[in-house]
């Protein structure tokens, strides 16, 4: 059996050499080198997004990029549909800086909503041309033609024009219309439909591209040794250790960032764990233990007022009675199941990555920065990887696999470690939130005023590991994501001020995690909302409904409430003493996401142990109306995942340091929920093929902490405001009362 | 360079030299072999994406020495269950409930529930759960691989 490698063909393509993956159904064939885009990839040109080929298939160029969730096949559905071409005949391309258009990074729920409606629209403009083209030929008026399998044929018959004989190169040159008329939804053929996955045959039969698979030719492998304190320095290293190692090339040391590059994985990692390499101390984190009152003291670089209606403080002074909690969440890794992993291959002056980066284009300009290399000469290009979940190490990955690769002078592969994972990934940041709400003598809310303790930043660029550690060119602003959002709460209260103080540090290098600060923020509105609830005596749906006058968020509530069969009554269920050891209970959480698109309401069941503290999640219901569905079975795997993914965050995840490092390093030190603990999940979609495409890749994690306090204090009454829910607190909490 | 080992991969034998008889299982099966079933996940035996089956025993090859196996040890890896032609009846389960999100952990999930249903081919879904406990998946596509195993487990 050969060694698998990519095999480099240059074939006469604008200059640009090919490079395939010869073992690959997955991945077209894409254009390899370090070079200037060889086609249009301006966001207005429809040639940005579209080409045609000779036979007939269509080539989708999409800056957002598959990772994991299903969009390759989705957008693949959007495109067939709007060219009048069968999904067989429609490929896409993703995420190469040298032919996708730079639509953002993979990020936010956005790839339908946004990437995979300037698909559409720049096939629905080309349609509107090709139409155009066939009527001049045929001298019939473009509203006598009709696209179908690929032609544009007279609608009372006859054959018409092939699109491939409309267009002379393949080429539109058109301008990108984004008001070109979409198709009727009527005639779709596959949007709506749960088109089976284009990519699931080749991952099942072992036949699929991931990063970690890519190799070139004469390609060696890199490792990286990270500091073992942050912030430590550099200050020897005794190569003597090494020395003589069969197959070792270099080791590479530049400032602070250390690896080593030998001929073989094994070999490289033998290296790295061998080296020795002597380092100054560094404590620069805080005491986990006194996490919440670090963040607390940490200065406050801006307020930023997210909702202010009424007079929430004057409002919360005459109400009848008052509630005040404060809710946290602990630090999360992004825990990707393959570490990151990137090959890097420099070319004189340019350089190529191939990267599982959920964002080329801004990685790009990362890694231009870093080299001081004209972005022209650094081509980033996707390979899927394993799943992210928002900014994880892969990025970082191509910054070590391009130092190490610069250094030899020849392409590198660097795969992270389990620990370099766990240890480096940039972190989920820990968010602590106060509430207050004011009551009037009828249990209703008067008055909401909320706090949150959240880093400053937004999304952007997150600092590369190895460029820090280099001391080469990069960014120093904090990235956390937009973890503004959803601080403002969906309901109609009279008095209402959120404001988010925005934290001038945050102990951990900061990113954004599936759903971050949209996750925390509604974890505390929606508990501390239950908490009011409670107060006033009324079953948590009925105190929602009064305060919502919106008619989709209304639909999901009382769809999930039916589906769920909820009984209508207060919270806790009050005969908590009565049950003996194991407990059960239900809990009700509700958003809009980020206050103008998908809504999900969901229902939570959980049991509680009382005795050992432990919290199982046994049933979630979700009901969701993220407007028109694309495909409706990969809207359900991705509420699935984003119900497990985020139990186990609440019920087990934390990750834990010492004043010089992340200590939890591994599984074991960072347990995630394991098939015997995953809940059953029930759901129905509602379908608004007339509306908008929403995102569904994060909105219905934002629920799910907040049923589950819900649902644990409905069982027992104790409310649960600290993420991770873990034995030991619910244990502590039950002894106090 | 290095010593001679012979091997039985996915019904074929064959040699590879290697200057470290006990590099891991893994890092042959991919790179001397050219395999890409087996994927690294961890290196610690931790979670189960770099599973291969050892004379039908599930494997954790990222910490398996190619030095404690037998040249005569048959080794079966993904690319040996099945194709998509002639698939394992797993395989063709997973692809029938969509059982994959960025399927990472996959190669993992088939090879322990393809040697789990040849032990105990009529499984209750606790079972089946317990048989995957110790396979992580971050994507949470748990409910579609159990789904898939009870599938398999009816067309056996």
């Amino acid at each position: 059996m050969p060694t698998t490698q990519l095999s480099r063909r240059h074939v006469l393509q604008g200059g640009a050499i090919i490079v395939g993956f010869s073992l690959s159904r997955s991945l077209p064939t894409v254009a390899a080198s370090g070079t200037a885009p060889s086609k249009a990839v301006a966001l207005d040109e429809v040639d940005s997004y579209l080409a045609l080929e000779r036979d007939g298939s269509a080539i989708v160029y999409s800056g957002k990029v598959d990772l994991g969730t299903g969009v390759q096949t989705a957008l693949t559905q959007m495109a067939a549909d709007e060219l009048d071409l069968p999904l067989s005949r429609v490929r896409v391309i993703q995420g190469d800086t040298a032919l996708t258009p730079d639509q953002g990074p993979t990020y936010g729920s956005l790839s339908i909503q946004n990437g995979g409606t300037q698909i559409r629209a720049a096939a629905a403009t080309a349609r509107r041309k090709l139409v155009q083209l066939a009527s001049e030929r045929l001298g019939t008026p473009a509203d006598a033609l009709v696209t179908r399998d690929g032609r544009v044929t007279p609608a009372a018959g006859g054959e018409g024009i092939a699109y491939a004989d409309l267009l002379k190169d393949g080429h539109f040159s058109l301008k990108l219309d984004k008001d070109a008329p979409s198709k009727n939804p009527d005639a779709f053929s596959f949007v709506g439909k749960s088109v089976a996955r284009l990519d699931i045959p080749a991952k099942i039969y072992a036949s699929s591209t991931y990063m970690q698979d890519v190799k070139l030719p004469g390609m060696l492998h890199g490792r990286v040794i990270r500091p073992p304190a942050i912030e430590a320095r550099l200050t020897a290293v005794d190569e003597a250790s090494v020395a003589g190692m069969p197959g070792l090339v270099k080791v590479v040391r530049e400032g602070d960032f250390l690896g080593v590059v030998a001929t073989s994985e094994w070999t490289a990692i033998k290296a790295a764990e061998k080296l020795s390499a002597t380092w100054s101390k560094a404590e620069t984190l805080p005491e986990q233990s006194r996490l919440w009152e670090h963040v607390r003291a940490t200065p406050v670089v801006k307020e930023d007022v997210t909702s202010n209606v009424g007079d929430a403080d004057a409002a919360m002074s005459k109400a009848a009675r008052t509630l005040k909690a404060t809710y946290d969440f602990a630090i999360h890794t992004h825990g990707s199941i393959g570490p990151s992993c990137a090959v890097a291959e420099p070319e004189g002056d340019a350089l190529t990555v191939w990267t599982a980066s959920q964002m080329t284009h801004a990685l790009r300009t990362q890694l231009s920065a870093m080299f001081s290399l004209p972005p022209d000469k650094v081509r980033c290009i996707y390979v899927e990887g394993s799943g992210c979940y928002g900014r994880n190490g892969h990025e970082d990955a191509a910054a070590d696999a391009a130092i190490l690769a610069r250094a030899v002078g020849k392409p590198v592969r660097v795969q992270w470690s389990r620990a370099d994972e766990h240890g480096w990934d940039p972190k989920g940041p820990p968010t602590l939130i106060d509430l207050s709400a004011g009551l009037d003598d009828n249990g209703a809310v008067t008055a909401w005023s909320s706090q949150f303790h959240i880093p400053v930043g937004a999304a952007g660029s997150v600092p590369l590991v190895a460029a820090t550690l280099a001391g080469l060119p990069h960014e120093t602003a904090l990235a956390p994501g937009n973890i503004v959002h959803n601080s403002a709460i969906p309901y109609g209260f009279p008095n209402v001020k959120t404001v988010c103080r925005r934290l001038a540090t945050t102990p951990l290098r900061p990113s954004w995690i599936r759903t971050p600060g949209r996750m925390q923020n509604t974890f505390a509105n929606e508990a501390f909302f239950d908490e009011c609830a409670a107060a006033a005596g009324v079953d948590p749906l009925d105190y929602r409904l009064r305060s919502l006058a919106d008619a989709r968020g209304t639909e999901v509530l009382r769809r999930v409430a039916a589906l769920a069969k909820w009984e209508s009554r207060p919270s806790p269920k009050g005969d908590a003493k009565d049950q003996g050891d194991v407990q059960t209970g239900r809990g009700l959480s509700y958003v809009k996401y980020e206050l103008y698109r998908t809504y999900v309401a969901a229902v939570a069941e959980v049991e509680v142990e009382r005795r050992t503290g432990m919290i199982r999640a046994k049933r979630v219901f979700v009901v969701q109306d993220c407007g028109q569905i694309i495909n409706p079975d990969g809207v359900r795997n991705q509420i699935e995942g984003n119900v497990i993914q985020t139990v186990s965050r609440v019920l087990k995840e934390e990750v834990m340091f010492d004043r010089s490092r992340v200590t939890s390093t591994d599984w074991a030190s960072y347990p995630i929920l394991t098939f015997p603990e995953v809940p059953e999940i029930v759901m129905e979609l509602i379908d608004r093929p007339r509306d908008k495409p929403w995102g569904a890749g994060e909105p219905s994690a934002a629920v799910i902490p907040a049923a589950i306090s819900n649902a644990v204090f409905d069982a027992i009454g104790l409310r649960l405001r600290s993420v991770p829910f873990t034995p030991e607190k619910v244990k502590t909490a039950l002894q106090r009362t | 360079m290095g010593q001679s080992h012979s091997m039985t991969i996915n019904g074929r034998s064959l040699d590879v030299r290697l200057d470290d008889p006990d590099t891991p299982l893994l890092y042959v099966l991919r790179n001397e072999v050219g395999l890409r079933g087996p994927r690294f996940g961890c290196g610690l035996g931790q979670c189960g994406a770099c599973t291969v089956h050892v004379d039908g025993q599930i494997v954790r090859s990222c910490v398996t020495p190619l030095s404690s196996l037998k040249p005569e040890s048959k080794i079966v890896t993904l690319e040996g269950l099945g194709t998509p032609e002639a698939p394992h009846p797993v395989q063709a389960a997973f692809v029938e409930e969509q059982a994959a999100q960025c399927g990472y952990c996959i190669n993992g999930m088939i090879m322990t529930s393809a040697a789990f249903l040849n032990d105990k081919p009529k499984p209750s879904e606790a079972e089946i759960r317990q048989a995957l406990a110790g396979n992580l998946c971050r994507c949470g596509t748990h409910a579609r691989i159990v789904r898939a195993v009870q599938r398999a487990a009816t067309s056996l």
